[in-house]
């Protein structure tokens, strides 16, 4: 279970509150008819997996119904940071 | 250009507002109507740990505005005689109106049904800009749980940290509750107000007689 911060509600609640909502920073292609089959494949369906730090979506679903970023170690389910959205990671895998 | 791009642009004059209230001679019924909540507390009198009761057929209006827009903070504080409260997870009360925070652009009003249209219609003179308020009156019901074991009814129902150093009276927070949801109040040192919905309403009833058999439940009119 874990413990998440909420950055509207601004404080710790319980996972059971929460929804997971993918991959973060997935810009929408601007002209989406420029787009090859390939480019906008991968933008609809491809997704990293990484082993370590991960940029997620997640949605405070039970709360105050507002998206949000995280943050997270996918190996030791670590929450490093988060962060509204529109906003940038401090933590990245190539700050180590 | 469309309202999703520029927002703020759209006139508000093509919303219809009614009356939601129904009229004389027509019987309105509280989602827990069916469960004859007043003549259980009339056949009921004996003590218990746990005190039940329906703030029922009351108004609630869903108000959406940024804190950013002046005439939107100004115009609520003006119509609702209640400034909005922004502080995360709060709520404030005056005479028989209540706000409740939901989340940095939401708030729940909570007022007697019948000043719910005239509420509603002086909002929208006075606000202008980008906003919403929306009679969600029908939609949702209230109850109150009060007595010495309201709390450990609580704790069975949520994974909120309801202790009183992390609860203070007048905290808000949306939260699971029973798997179902629930808005919850802290309105007293041992009373509790659940916004739930009405779909959810006889699930939630059934689930708290169950919950609070062990320390008696009583139904309060
Ligand atoms: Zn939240």
């Amino acid at each position: 279970m874990l413990h998440i911060y909420c950055p509207h509600c601004r404080e710790l609640r319980e996972e059971e509150e929460f929804h997971a909502k993918g991959q973060a920073h997935i810009a929408r292609p601007l002209d989406p008819d420029a787009c090859t089959d390939k480019e906008w494949g991968e933008y609809l369906f491809f997704r990293k997996n990484p082993r370590g730090l991960h940029h997620e979506i997640w949605y405070h679903t039970a709360g105050c119904r507002k998206f949000f970023n995280l943050t997270r170690d996918t190996q030791t389910y670590e929450i490093k940071e988060i962060y509204k959205i529109g906003e940038q990671p401090e933590v990245t895998a190539d700050k180590g | 250009m469309s309202e999703t791009l520029a927002p703020e642009k759209v006139a508000t004059e093509n919303v219809a507002v009614m009356n939601q209230l129904a009229g004389r001679g027509v019987r309105a019924e509280s989602p827990l109507y069916h469960a004859g909540l007043d003549k259980l507390s009339a056949l009921n009198p004996r003590a218990g740990g746990v005190l039940l009761r329906e703030l029922k057929l009351l108004g609630h209006l869903t108000l959406r505005g940024s804190q950013k827009n002046a005439s939107f903070m100004n115009g609520c504080a003006e119509v609702l005689g209640l400034a909005l409260p922004t502080l995360p997870l709060t709520s404030v009360e005056k005479g028989g109106v209540s706000i409740r925070w939901i989340s940095p652009d939401e708030w729940l009003v909570v007022l007697p049904a019948d000043q719910a249209y005239e509420v509603e219609r002086g909002l929208r003179a006075a606000i202008e800009g980008h906003f919403s308020v929306v009679n969600v009156s029908g939609g949702q019901t209230i109850l109150e749980l009060s007595g010495p074991n309201a709390c450990d009814v609580l704790k069975k129902s949520t994974v909120l940290d309801v202790h009183p150093s992390q609860f203070p009276v007048g905290k808000v927070a949306g939260t699971v509750f029973a798997k179902s949801t629930a808005l919850v109040r802290r309105s007293g040192e041992a009373s509790w107000e659940l916004v739930i919905r009405r779909s959810f309403a006889d699930y939630v009833w059934l689930w708290l007689q169950d919950a609070s058999r062990e320390y008696g439940l009583v139904i309060k009119s």
